[in-house]
């Protein structure tokens, strides 16, 4: 049994809008901008509320993850609501490729505009995994430069104004820089500006100088990582608006950047070829990608680090973070970039995380759940709390579960953590900390 | 002065101490969901009696009182923390703390590292399920501790989750097993959630406090806790209080508790809560809805002395039992429905003497039993006919509507559904059994909060602004409730919520519907549950379609029952029911004892009746009762067991035994490597075959509840193999399983492919014994065997490359020889069935569910119904590799695809798959496979298994499949 929507191809660039479900918000609008210019008409959706997930539920298996529930619920309210010409609309998915059951997503939702009535509608695919090649979107590789721009720049004023926000002098302050820097790089985006690798390592510093001018007062604050399956760490509708709740805790919330997956995705081509063999030229060229990459980061992160604020060690050094703990052979879902996350926040005092993952989410058993207490034994004051997401989990019991972990959290804050010294975000400015995980002989 | 307030589940716990921190006041009560009120009313007490006006230091705490703390503007302690304050001043010394609240059960480690571990939100409530089974079994709470005093035997019960644990109950209540016994088991199966679920791995040792309600009315529970943990914990004074006390101690912010109860009158009056549309627009509309329901009925006549020969059809019911007699016509002369008060037969007894005394010279033509006590009131009894409760039904919805196509019932504790093609049922669904609750919840949610079932449904039918509550299972919905009661919601729009929300899980959850059209026009729906005309409506306004109920909606099956004895009987058959004499002397003995015919160790409950004539249940095979094993010689589950079993320790030139685990993929790939390191010279030894005792073993290592239980099991083995004296132990991590062509990719999943990095992180055992599990692809040879040297030398620095490469050629070559060998004994068991004229049954899986903890003796049931029984991967290779619309790429599941594929073109041959609960990659396959077999015109049939060991439902369903085939090939 087949079911087939129509794909997208070059001439519905002009004729199509292109409706893209909502995850990364900063990241997400700024490659909105880049696709504009290039002539795409996309839309990113804001749709939300129940009938969102109801109407996941109703046309999605139930116990599909939470995210393809959301985003295929999110998709077809969006064409239910009569806002689009169904004849001129077409859908972007990401698929990442690999072994999770997320290399589905776009199967299920073929099958879902089937049986919702909307089997005319096109879909494309946007993977780096060589998947679904006759639906892949079609990408000039100026554009592909500007949505890997557009992710840069979305992870710094993320991150930015996440370590701002919280201290803050003047209500608003962070947020409205953020926007500023926004409709900046927006601006950017449309003039074709400022997207090359060489461009965004002289714009970095600019950036962090504006967000370090705001006047901030340093008190104490419980620090917390967000880790998990990629949907559902940074979509507020897949978490509940998890990042809000936490700064309503009067914390300060880490999210590692959207680029990171990036460069997860493309280290596994590389690793994948170590591991078991395969075609070295793919391999080599996904490790200069990698590098390219990284130098850029890395330049980003020299930028947060001279103006005083926390930047993670380079793609490289994350990738020795696992070590000991779980191979880097494991790369289905969030594979082993989620561990490695955790233990870098951990190192860089951020040991207070919440693991977000879809209810029943296999990969997440292994490298979330089960790396826990490996973590601990590693580095005890990791103070780790996994969430379960879904379309029944109630609020109130996720939040409980956080609130215990602030508690914990708060009461180190307190007693000045016995066994971690506290750290600032001023002390970790000279650079990343040191590994210090022990690795046992014989692996 | 100091005030803690503990707002939690089902109890509000208040405490005020004085400046010295003596308690001078506390106080315990259920609050029936009424927080607002009763916080409300406790906190003005306090203000009256206490504090004269007075400020006083006062937080929060407790899982509902999060919200209100917030709206209140009072600090929120969270209640794990708040009961470690008060442990540390009440009860220094404690080294580890378990509480069980209505709906939580936590446990704290206070000495070295302190940890704190709350239930997963999958893990249900603990009290709140307590309170659930005493229901059950018709107890109040101290009844319930009082039978489970006077245990003499615990049964194995699923510790999952509360509905899981309540569908191992139901059978036990129904084959009649002794009260007190169910309740001891019932006690334990919390203990056995709690450690298995909250101490993933760290031991609980020393000085244990037991505190919160169950803990503290339950001695029998506390006796469960010591004895499993081995300590002697002590229920401190106080023990109901500790949040409440922790919250007073932590308070640091003083209030007038009058202005904190009047922000609270403030915050009732907003009602802010997603909500739907109410069910009925006006009176009318109701009425309009109301008389036409009334229309679709059963001609009752009075039952006098001349009505003829009659049938008797009994449907002996998760929870009630339900008795109809017709006559001739079909016209109903009694009915009969109660509850079945934990054994149905006395129930019957009762009913069939008041029958044969109210109608002396009574001719009874035919006794029909059906559903889940069939079996067992067809024996004592001696009834003519027993019926699948499926077809049951199905012949009832006929008379009322010829042509129906669409048949749904919700009962008590299940939901089942049929679609009906060319007069027979094409497709089953019944309610796995996550999703159950139905018609039971519903009631024990009324008595929770102080109605009547009647009353509270009643209730929503005019309710004005609907809750929103979703569609998932009951334990979730628990919550849901919770937090709209917070917001305000009033019991009128919490009661059509449920009725709302009873309706989309059985749409969307167990039938999966996206529209009306689907599901078929003509639609009968029936089952107690429906007599509540919330649920009615919400059916009708969410399908958009008028439906009929019939009147006797909850007596379908005993109808259905009786209308089929009648059609089976010529005129003037007596029927060999007991007569007044032998029911005067009908007695009932009940012993249950567990089988010792092999390893699947059924629990057996045996019934001897006062003639004699013995009942056995629980039996997977016909052993206890004939005494002859199964023939298994159509079984190719059991072949491939015992294939798997031959390959034996040989001891090898090197002196060093390699261990390797019996679970997940070794169950195929363990031909594979034995031959890989025996051939090198190692001694290769098995984990034992999985058993409940071996899961146990490992239960307290396992990070993640929700994982598949095959997943699981891997922890016992692991165990199991350190006592073993292996030198290593061999697990590899496998991202890519071989590589058959059949699909886009040849993945493992995610739990299969990185299992063993789980073991390696969390079983202890492995810190002591080097523990292989390097990545490794099979499909990739070349590369293999260059790579597998260096891996190999990490562990055994003396292999060399030549052996390496030596034992990879044996290793490739045997695994090939024992697929062929599953294909050829496939191929027999086919052409023997065929030659028999016997039904085949593609019991399709992954090779792990060859597992007979896993599979649960599955194969041995379809035999039991004359089928022979073959594997997806004996005859996935009889097939070109073809489109699906899902993304092919786990070889284990593109042979199940292939297979599915096979059987259309096969007339004798049906498929029913096997899932595993928690395997997020059968979210896919389920309905690729449904598709795959529809559109070559077969059924399809899905049994979801996990640690249950009931197998009533599975029966059930595996006998509708059989009754509908022989329906749909013309044999019935």
């Amino acid at each position: 049994m087949e079911y087939t929507t129509p794909n997208f191809t070059k001439d519905m660039i002009h004729t199509h809008k292109i409706l893209i479900p909502n995850m990364a918000v900063t990241q997400f609008r700024l490659m909105e901008a880049a696709l504009e210019k290039e002539g795409y008409q996309v839309e990113v959706l804001g749709n939300c509320g129940s009938e969102v997930a109801q109407l996941g539920l109703k046309y999605v298996h139930n116990d599909t993850c939470y995210p393809a529930l959301l985003v295929i619920g999110q998709f077809i309210d969006a064409l239910n609501s009569g806002k689009y010409d169904l004849d001129h609309t077409a859908l972007l998915i990401t698929q990442t490729g690999g072994g999770c059951r997320a290399s589905n997503y776009i199967s299920l939702l073929r099958k879902a505009l089937v049986k919702a009535g909307y089997g005319n509608i096109p879909v494309a695919s946007l993977n780096f995994s060589g998947l679904e090649k006759d639906s892949g979107i079609p990408l000039t590789a100026k554009l592909l430069r500007k949505v890997i721009a557009a992710i840069f720049y979305g992870d710094l004023l993320a991150s930015l104004r996440n370590q701002v926000h919280p201290y803050q002098n003047e209500p608003g302050a962070a947020e409205a820089m953020t926007e500023k820097w926004i409709r900046t790089i927006q601006g950017w985006m449309h003039e074709d500006k400022y997207y090359s690798a060489h461009d965004m390592k002289a714009k970095f510093p600019d950036i962090v100088a504006d967000y370090a001018a705001i006047p901030i007062t340093r008190v104490p604050k419980v620090k917390v990582g967000v880790v998990g399956e990629i949907y559902v760490k940074y979509s507020p509708l897949g978490n509940n608006d998890l990042e809000k709740f936490l700064e309503s805790q009067d914390c300060e919330v880490n999210l590692p950047g959207l680029m990171g997956f990036v460069e997860y995705c493309i280290a596994n081509y590389t690793i994948t070829q170590k591991l078991y063999g395969g075609n070295v030229i793919v391999a080599g060229g996904a490790d200069a990608l990698l590098s390219w990459l990284d130098s850029i980061g890395n330049a980003m992160n020299a930028a947060l680090r001279k103006y005083g604020f926390y930047a993670p060690g380079s793609f490289r050094e994350l990738m020795e973070k696992p070590k000991g703990i779980v191979s880097l052979g494991a790369k289905m879902g969030e594979g082993w970039l989620l561990t490695a996350e955790m233990i870098e926040l951990v190192e860089g005092g951020y040991a207070n995380i919440v693991c977000a993952q879809p209810f029943g989410c296999l990969p997440n058993h292994i490298v979330g759940k089960g790396m826990i207490n490996k973590i601990r034994a590693l580095h005890p004051e990791a103070n780790i709390t996994p969430v379960d997401y879904d379309p029944s989990a109630t609020r109130v019991n996720q939040e409980n579960r956080i609130k215990l972990m602030l508690a914990v959290a708060k009461e180190r804050l307190q007693t000045g953590a016995a066994e971690a010294p506290a750290v600032t975000a001023e002390d970790l400015a000279g650079g990343a900390p040191s590994v210090k995980t022990t690795v046992p002989a014989g692996m | 002065m100091r005030v803690g307030l503990d707002i939690g589940s089902t109890t509000i716990k208040c405490v005020v101490l004085n400046d010295a921190d003596e308690l001078v006041y506390s106080t315990y009560e259920r609050h029936y969901s009424h927080i607002l009120e009763k916080g409300r009313e406790i906190l003005s007490r306090i203000d009256s009696d206490y504090l004269h006006g007075e400020k006083a230091l006062l937080a929060i705490s407790g899982s509902a009182g999060m919200g209100l703390a917030d709206s209140c503007k009072v600090s929120f302690v969270q209640e794990v923390f708040a009961t470690r304050v008060a442990a540390n001043r009440l009860a220094p010394g404690t080294d580890c703390i378990i509480e069980l609240g209505g709906e939580d059960a936590k446990i704290l480690f206070l000495t070295n590292g302190t940890e704190v571990r709350m239930n997963g939100s999958c893990a249900g409530g603990t009290g709140a399920f307590i309170d659930q089974m005493a229901t059950l079994l018709k107890m109040t709470a101290d009844e319930m501790d009082k039978a489970a005093q006077t245990a003499t035997r615990t049964y194995t019960i699923a510790s999952r989750c509360g509905v899981f644990a309540k569908s191992d109950i139901q059978p036990l209540i129904n084959q009649g097993a002794l009260a007190g016994d169910i309740a001891r088991s019932i006690y334990q199966a919390v203990v056995n959630q709690t450690i298995a679920g909250l101490a993933q791995g760290r031991p609980i040792k020393g000085n244990v406090l037991y505190l919160g309600g169950p803990l503290t009315f339950s001695s029998v529970l506390r006796q469960c806790f010591d004895e499993t943990l081995h300590v002697k914990g002590t229920c401190p004074e106080n023990s109901l209080l500790y949040v409440a006390l922790g919250a007073a101690y932590y308070a640091d912010e003083s209030f007038s508790l009058r202005e904190v109860s009047q922000r609270l009158e403030q915050y009732s009056a907003t009602a802010t809560y997603a909500s739907q549309p109410p069910l009925f627009a006006s009176k009318q509309e109701y009425e309009e809805f109301h008389a036409r329901h009334m229309k679709a009925t059963v001609p009752c006549l009075p039952f006098g002395a001349d009505c003829g020969p009659v049938h008797i059809g009994i449907d002996s019911g998760s929870t009630t039992i339900k008795l109809v007699v017709i006559d001739d016509n079909s016209n109903i002369l009694f009915t009969s429905y109660q509850p079945n008060l934990g054994n149905p037969v006395p129930i019957v007894r009762e009913v069939l003497t008041k029958l044969y005394e109210n109608h002396p010279n009574l001719h009874i033509a035919s006794v029909t039993t059906t559903g889940y006590g069939e079996a067992l009131i067809k024996n004592a009894f001696h009834a003519d006919f027993g019926l699948v409760e499926t077809v049951a039904h199905f012949t009832a919805a006929k008379y009322f509507m010829p042509n129906v196509d669409f048949i749904i019932d919700i009962g008590g504790q299940d939901m089942k559904c049929f679609k009906i093609e060319d007069g027979a049922i094409s497709n089953i669904f019944l309610n796995e059994a996550c999703s159950s609750g139905c018609g039971s919840f519903l009631q024990t949610f009324a008595k929770a909060l102080g109605y009547d079932v009647k009353e509270f449904a009643a209730l929503g039918l005019f309710a004005d602004r609907p809750v929103d509550l979703g569609s998932r299972c009951t334990v979730f919905m628990n919550s849901s409730v919770k937090q709209a009661q917070k917001d305000g919601a009033t019991i009128e729009n919490i009661s059509a919520g449920l009725s709302i929300s009873v309706v989309k899980n059985a749409l969307y959850k167990v039938i999966r519907a996206s529209s009306p059209e689907e599901l078929g026009r003509n639609i009968v729906v029936q089952g107690g549950t429906f007599y509540n005309e919330a649920v009615l409506r919400a059916f009708e306004k969410e399908m958009n379609v008028e439906v009929i109920r019939p009147d006797i909606a909850g007596l379908m099956g005993a109808y259905g029952a009786a209308l089929h004895g009648k059609s089976k009987v010529a005129a003037g058959h007596v029927s060999s029911v007991l007569t007044p004499e032998q029911l005067k002397a009908f007695e009932q003995k009940v012993t249950s004892v567990q089988c010792k015919g092999c390893g699947n160790h059924c629990q057996l409950t045996i019934n001897v009746f006062a003639d004699g004539k013995r009942f056995i249940s629980g039996n997977r095979c016909e052993k206890p009762v004939t005494g002859k094993a199964s023939d298994e010689s159509l079984d190719l589950y059991a072949y491939k067991l015992a294939l798997l079993l031959d390959y034996k320790p040989v001891k090898g030139s090197r002196n060093k035994k390699i261990g390797i685990p019996l679970c997940l993929n070794m169950y195929e790939l363990l031909p594979f490597w034995h031959s890989f390191f025996t051939t090198l010279g190692f001694e290769v030894v098995t984990s034992p075959v999985s058993s409940r005792a071996l899961y146990q073993e490992g239960q307290a290592t396992i990070p993640s509840d929700t994982a598949c239980f095959p997943a699981k099991l891997a922890h016992g083995h692991i165990a199991e193999l350190a006592k073993m004296g292996v030198d290593a132990i061999f697990y590899p991590c496998m991202t890519y399983n071989v590589d058959e062509g059949l699909g886009q990719n040849h993945y493992n999943c995610p739990v299969v492919a990185y299992y063993p990095e789980v073991l390696a992180g969390n079983c202890p055992e492995l810190e002591h014994i080097p523990f292989f599990y390097e990545y490794i692809d099979i499909s990739r040879r070349k590369d293999f065997t260059a790579k597998m040297p260096k891996l190999l030398a990490k562990y055994f620095p003396d292999v060399t490359r030549g052996e390496v490469k030596k034992a990879i050629d044996a290793a490739y070559a045997e695994y090939t020889r024992h697929m062929a060998l599953v294909r050829q004994k496939g191929e027999q068991i086919i052409e023997k069935a065929r030659a028999e004229h016997r039904r085949i049954i593609v019991l399709a899986g992954r090779p792990y569910h060859v597992d007979p903890e896993v599979n649960h003796g599955i194969d041995k049931l379809i035999l039991q119904q004359g089928a022979a029984v073959v594997t997806e991967d004996s005859i996935s290779d009889r097939v070109q590799p073809f489109k699906t619309s899902v993304l092919n790429q786990w070889t284990y599941h593109s042979r199940l695809y292939a297979a599915a594929r096979y059987c259309t073109t096969q007339s004798d041959m049906d498929l029913v798959q096997l899932v595993s609960f928690g395997c997020g990659v059968d979210a896919i396959t389920t309905d690729e496979t449904r598709e795959i077999l529809q559109e070559g015109g077969k059924l399809y049939t899905q049994l979801k298994i996990d640690e249950i060991t009931n197998l009533g439902a599975v029966n059930i369903r595996l006998r509708s499949l059989f009754a509908a085939l022989d329906e749909k090939s013309g044999k019935a």
